[in-house]
């Protein structure tokens, strides 16, 4: 099968001050696929998925070598904004973070700064985006509440929702079950499943078991390298390092 | 049982530390009212003085009050917030800011009468503004901005990274996660400094001594550039001056008691605001 390459990490490394967080990283993501990054504490992986939607710009005194693709599009080039990448790779964080306004504005709040201002289809696209995440149901009678009163899980599904309602093409997953209880782990993974139909998605895990249950592709990291990556199946089932071996049997975490 | 004993022992200890200050405040709520009710009546909040000020109510010298402290916070309050964010959200971090945090938190313990002097010096003077609302209003202005950007600042400080982060995700620029999100966040940390601030610029004498306050003017302000009866001053003014002291005095603790109930009242407001942005967002 032939898969398109959504986006691309060439020979990145990365660094936090002195310190190297990544060391010459290479990567395809493919479209409408989900990748995982697994690997112990500290290996980068999560710093890692950060440079995709350039979040880690945010942090003073952190230096990136190498190049990301998005499409053909290098997306730390000299005339490219980081507010056009951002909106088209999504990002859903560890910790539930909705804003502190109503459901209905915490969706909307994508469209409006990016410009729209049509009432109608504001409104439309806050249905379609809290049924796309599995929530609507649970929310459709209080979009003026507040998304604080939500719980972990349903608040966890909301900044899903408001992700897709910006229309974003790519879905960075930075541990998003890491706070939440099994039910709404397995709503959430239930929903990844779902959503690779029309994005592509990448998402850094702690739980092994959740990466073999949601993705295609694994990257395993290790002290800020990628030991090995590959389908799944193939990294689960027969893997080429064994340092990888050591690490999804259990060894070290 | 002993350490049981003991803990109770230091729980009273602290408790009676709490009853001496509730009593403290009890104590000038009463005597304030005891000596200064006699006075109040609707007439007292709703006429001009008479009588060389021995008669007569104390409106104008209320509505002088309430000029120069709206003054003083619409001239600090978008001063010192658009201070607070560029020092907590733009400025890049390091020993600069650090020095103009040490400034702001030296300018709060500038003594008010030096405000008044420089507010003489400067609004008064300098940019010939006279004894009037205008110099009154900025001179407190300026006493009140540490306190509204270090509020402000802690306010900013106190909202979560993460919901910047999210904002940031959804492609929103630093301006407007900022105006969108984190402002509206901060509010009710912001309101506090300005209930803070409010009461403390309602009641200050030597700022306006020198820059708004007069012994007496005829009738109400007519411009931003008109001297002020204000509360504070009116105060010191009756128990200082004048030829009838024994009337005066009265008169004087019926200000004190308009002026507690003027801050406790606007207060009180700031505080009813406050709890509905929570609610809102909470």
């Amino acid at each position: 099968m032939d898969n398109q390459v959504k986006m691309r990490a060439q020979n990145v490394d990365f660094f936090y001050g002195k310190t190297q967080a990544l060391k010459n990283v290479s990567l395809d993501i493919y479209a409408n696929k989900v990748t995982a990054m697994i690997g112990p504490s500290g290996c980068g992986k999560s710093t890692f998925i950060r440079l995709f939607n350039r979040m880690n710009e945010l942090v003073p005194h952190t230096a990136l070598r190498g190049k990301i693709f998005l499409d053909d599009l290098e997306i730390n080039g000299p005339l490219v904004d980081a507010v056009d990448i951002r909106r088209r790779v999504g990002m859903v964080f560890q910790k539930p973070n909705p804003f502190p306004k109503s459901i209905f504005d915490n969706i909307s709040y994508g469209l409006k700064v990016n410009g729209i201002k049509d009432k109608a289809f504001i409104e439309q696209k806050v249905e379609e985006s809290l049924k796309k995440a599995a929530i609507w149901g649970e929310v459709k009678d209080r979009l003026g509440d507040s998304a604080l009163k939500l719980s972990g899980g349903q608040q966890q599904r909301l900044c899903i929702a408001r992700c897709l309602a910006v229309e974003t093409e790519v879905i960075l997953f930075d541990e998003p079950c890491a706070s939440l209880d099994p039910i709404s782990t397995t709503k959430i993974e239930e929903l990844i499943l779902e959503l690779k139909k029309d994005y592509s998605i990448i998402i850094v895990t702690h739980n092994m078991q959740q990466a073999a249950r949601v993705s295609d592709y694994t990257g395993f990291f290790l002290l800020g390298e990628m030991v090995e990556f590959g389908k799944t199946q193939d990294i689960f089932t027969k893997p080429q390092d064994p340092k990888t071996e050591a690490y999804i049997t259990g060894r070290f975490g | 049982m002993r350490k049981e004993f003991s803990q109770n022992l230091g729980f009273f200890g602290l408790f009676l530390c709490m009853a001496a200050t509730i009593l403290t405040l009890g104590a000038i709520v009463y005597f304030i009212a005891a000596r200064g009710l006699g006075v109040l009546s609707w007439g007292f909040l709703t006429q001009a003085p008479r009588s060389a000020m021995t008669a007569g109510g104390i409106a104008p010298v209320i509505v002088g009050t309430l000029y120069i402290t709206l003054g003083a916070i619409i001239f600090a309050l978008p001063l010192g917030l658009a201070c607070a964010i560029y020092l907590c959200e733009y400025s890049p971090k390091g020993i600069v800011v650090n020095i103009l945090r040490i400034s702001i938190n030296n300018l709060a313990g500038v003594p008010s009468v030096v405000f008044g002097l420089f507010g003489l010096a400067v609004f008064v003077k300098f940019f010939g503004f006279g004894v009037s609302i205008l110099s009154g209003s900025l001179t407190l202005g300026i006493l009140a901005l540490p306190m509204i950007i270090s509020s402000a600042q802690e306010a900013l400080i106190a909202v979560p990274q993460s919901i910047r982060e999210a904002s940031l995700s959804l492609g929103a620029s630093k301006w407007e996660t900022i105006k969108n999100i984190v402002l509206p966040t901060a509010l009710p940390g912001i309101l506090t400094g300005v209930i803070l601030s409010i009461g403390r610029v309602a009641g200050e004498t030597a700022p306006i001594l020198f820059t708004a306050a007069a012994f007496y003017t005829r009738g109400y302000p007519k411009s931003i550039f008109s001297e002020v009866m204000a509360l504070p001053y009116h105060i010191y003014a009756l128990m200082t001056e004048g030829a009838h002291p024994d009337k005066q005095r009265a008169i004087a603790y019926g200000c004190s008691l308009v002026l507690l109930f003027l801050v406790l009242f606007i207060s009180g407001f700031a505080i009813f605001l406050r709890q509905r942005q929570r609610s809102l967002h909470g």
